[in-house]
């Protein structure tokens, strides 16, 4: 038995992809969940949202990039960000104002805002191909891995290689940075509380005097940072395509969802609860096992479930949250 | 749904001047050349049957949004799972492939549902506690390694079969139009499963989980090899009507056509898009009546009274719960129908083509603009949106062509001149926007 190896192994293939998907999707679901929270539908169109952030964001980049700007051996992406998220909180303001205004003035049943959500989501992803195309965009610069392969083995002297990708590192450290601050905004500031008040209960925050339209933009401003960072992250781990943020909105439903609709901490738990259920179902196992019981020889490659079959675990603990725990892990809306 | 339910007095001319304005739109395709319109019976009709079988889709959805609120986003999922249906009704049996593993992959499926059968069984008999628990989840683990124990070698064995022309069962050699009811059937399956886990609980999530099972039926289709061959797709599954190279060897056929001044080409192309449209026709006024019939019934009546106020029906002792999962597999089922109907007409399965844009938000498009709850307005709506949809691939390059003539020429102007393919969707979603704030009762409002 060569729990080393297996446990490099582990964290090689399962652990670090896992913990930095899960902070993607936990930064996405957050503005999922805000948004829930608030203005209570369900916004479809988040991931093109993220879409539309990042997009802008790659342009930018191009453009530091043409002038001989760049960060070292950090992406120039991160420089662009500012720009990607100023862009994307116009965007949404601009379509709050236009579109949800009207029905959040009328009172309108969630669902009507949901199906608005659809049409904001046609939109928004024209918008982005329009800017940027449909095809697939690497913008990742900078230095490629902060421990390669070949570096770690020599240094350790085992047979199993680990891999640290700079934009693995890169969103963990964001991810924690971004929520730490979020935390201390909703917590700490007059305006974030005032934020967590409508939330619980819109007529009494309305009562004590909290200017609702002020919350709702806030709101977006915030949503509209969260998913362009999350978007921008996604794309500078994996690639860009404006298909693969309509399709990623599934997980991350499925992870506000499970920590419960509403509640920001939930979101949390949830993308990394998907996003670990996700890796750890479709990664084949064999090389773990081989190294943890050397005499044994299975002759599958110890894979529950195909990668192509990824989206189905989030549907999958969906359900299950839907049949047993309606309101999430950590309770959440139940209106 | 609209948010406003009182009947504003309208024309009751206005449906049927709307849909002899659409004829007149099919007919100018179909006579005028000029760069507006192709002048092709064959372009025309070929669109009027996308636009009919779209007709149908947006009836099921209707049935789910118009009579009970309920918001479908996995349209694309129903409509592809009816599609396999003509694969595994009407193709003719692969030879070996299904004593290669056929009776093993069934007994897997079997052995995978009864796991979950049992599992449910326990949940329910058992009293609470840990016990409850554990025994439910050592039965789904057991069952799934039973499941794939016997289903894994079943799959290589069927898919190792002449994988270069087939490598999947094939199908039952039955008539294709019976594959419409079949196709029907699997999407009423499916949609029952998720409407029992999603319905009940809050309105968005159906929505959710739709857009979830979509995902998935389309992710199945692409990649289970033994099922519909995946991205290999399934070729010339057999038609309910004549082939175009049968007509133009037929002489009395080609006379006919000479006789009203078309070569035998392009009658051939024109008489079987017109026995296709006969077909479509024909299910969509039976499926139009069968809807109209129920909806005056005293269930129309019910279901109606659920969608205005649920509350208030639940307390007149309706399971509004029941009646929603009721009307949802319907709906899915009309949706699965035209999937089957629509893999009929292509003769081919190539699930690559099923983007959810196209085939889910699009049928929305069409619901809202014809008119939510109102039958007739679906089918007005879904056929123009598809006419425009289809048309926007030209005129969309026209319009901006004009729109960009004072700029001067460079990258801007030959970058908007390039992506007018993507204006179609600024437009529709523009479109839905629009009228879901403007005219939230459609072109042909519910009475």
């Amino acid at each position: 038995m060569d729990i080393l190896n297996a446990l490099v192994a582990f964290l090689n293939f399962v652990f670090i992809p896992a913990a930095a998907y899960g902070a993607q999707l936990a930064l996405g679901a957050l503005g999922v969940t805000l948004i829930y929270g608030i203005l209570r539908f369900s916004n479809f169109a988040h991931g093109d949202t993220m879409a539309f952030g990042t997009a802008i964001t790659i342009l930018v980049t191009w453009g530091l990039q043409a002038l001989g700007i760049s960060l070292g051996p950090l992406p120039t992406a991160l420089l662009a960000l500012p720009v990607g998220i100023a862009a994307t909180a116009l965007l949404v303001l601009a379509t709050d104002r236009a579109v949800y205004r009207f029905y959040r003035v009328q009172k309108a049943a969630p669902i009507i805002l949901v199906m608005a959500s659809v049409g904001v989501m046609f939109l928004m992803n024209g918008l982005t191909r329009l800017l940027i195309g449909v095809d697939e965009q690497r913008f990742a610069d900078g230095e490629r891995f902060v421990i390669n392969v070949r570096d770690f083995k020599a240094m350790t002297g085992l047979a199993e290689g680990l891999a640290l990708k700079t934009t693995q590192l890169l969103t963990l450290v964001i991810a924690i940075l971004v929520v730490w601050a979020l935390f201390w905004f909703l917590n700490r500031t007059k305006s974030g509380k005032a934020m967590r008040a409508y939330s619980d209960n819109e007529d009494l925050a309305l009562l004590s005097g909290i200017d609702p339209e002020k919350v709702v933009r806030l709101t977006w401003i915030i949503a509209a940072a969260l998913a362009t960072i999350a978007g921008v992250l996604y794309g500078l781990d994996k690639a860009f395509k404006p298909f693969n943020y309509f399709q990623i909105l599934l997980p991350i439903f499925a992870a506000a969802i499970v920590g419960g609709l509403g509640n920001p901490l939930g979101a949390i738990a949830g993308g990394f609860v998907v996003a670990f259920s996700e890796v750890a179902i479709t990664y084949p196992w064999l090389k773990i096992a081989g190294y943890l019981f050397p005499g044994w020889q299975p002759d599958g490659l110890l894979q529950l479930l195909g990668t192509e079959y990824k989206f189905a675990v989030s549907f999958v603990i969906l359900i299950v949250v839907l049949l047993f725990k309606p309101t999430g892990l950590f309770r959440g809306k139940s209106v | 749904m609209s948010t406003n339910r009182q009947a504003t007095a309208h024309s009751p001319w206005r449906a049927p001047i709307l849909f002899a304005a659409l004829a007149l739109l099919f007919v100018l395709e179909g006579t005028v050349r000029n760069s507006m319109f192709s002048g092709s019976w064959n372009t025309s009709l070929a669109i009027l049957n996308m636009g009919l079988i779209s007709a149908i889709t947006a009836l099921g959805v209707n049935m789910q949004w118009g009579y009970a609120g309920l918001f479908n986003v996995g349209v694309v999922g129903f409509l592809a799972l009816g599609g396999l249906a003509p694969v595994l009704v009407a193709m003719p049996p692969v030879e070996g492939g299904w004593s290669a593993g056929g009776p093993r992959v069934l007994l897997s499926l079997a052995v995978g549902l009864g796991t979950l059968a049992l599992a449910t069984q326990l949940w329910r008999r058992m009293g609470k506690g840990r016990l409850r628990g554990l025994a439910v989840t050592g039965v789904l683990i057991l069952g799934f390694f039973v499941y794939r124990g016997l289903f894994d070698p079943a799959v290589t064995a069927i898919e190792a079969n002449n994988p270069a022309r087939h490598g999947n069962l094939g199908g039952l050699g039955m008539p294709v139009m019976l594959s419409w009811v079949v196709g029907g059937a699997f999407a009423a399956a499916a949609a029952w499963a998720v409407g029992k886990v999603a319905l009940g609980l809050r309105s968005d999530y159906l929505a959710i989980a739709t857009l979830g099972i979509g995902e998935i039926i389309v992710a199945v289709l692409k990649n289970e090899d033994w099922l519909a061959r995946g991205v290999k797709n399934v070729v010339s599954i057999p038609r309910p009507v004549p082939y175009e190279i049968d007509l133009q060897q037929n002489p009395a056929f080609v006379e006919f056509a000479t006789r009203w001044g078309f070569s035998a080409t392009e009658a051939s192309g024109i008489w079987v898009k017109i026995c296709y449209m006969s077909l479509f026709l024909v299910v969509l006024l039976v499926l139009i009546l069968l809807a109209e019939l129920a909806l005056k019934s005293p269930w129309g009546r019910m279901m109606r009274a659920i969608r205005d106020n649920e509350t208030a029906a639940e307390a007149m002792g309706k399971n509004v719960t029941a009646r929603h999962l009721q009307v949802f597999v319907l709906g899915s089922a009309v949706i699965g129908m035209a999937g089957a109907m629509m893999i009929t007409q292509d003769g081919l399965m190539a699930p690559v083509g099923y983007n959810p844009l196209r085939y889910t938000f699009l049928i929305w498009v069409m619901v809202i603009v014809g008119g939510s709850g109102n039958n007739w307005g679906s089918v007005l709506g879904a056929v123009l949106i598809w006419f425009l949809w289809i048309k926007a691939e030209v005129w969309g390059p026209a319009l901006i062509g004009v729109l960009t003539a004072p700029l001067p020429d460079g990258g801007l102007k030959e970058h908007l001149l390039d992506s007018s393919a993507h204006m179609r969707f600024i437009a529709m979603g523009l479109v839905l926007l629009l009228v879901l704030r403007f005219a939230p009762r459609g072109l042909v409002p519910e009475k």
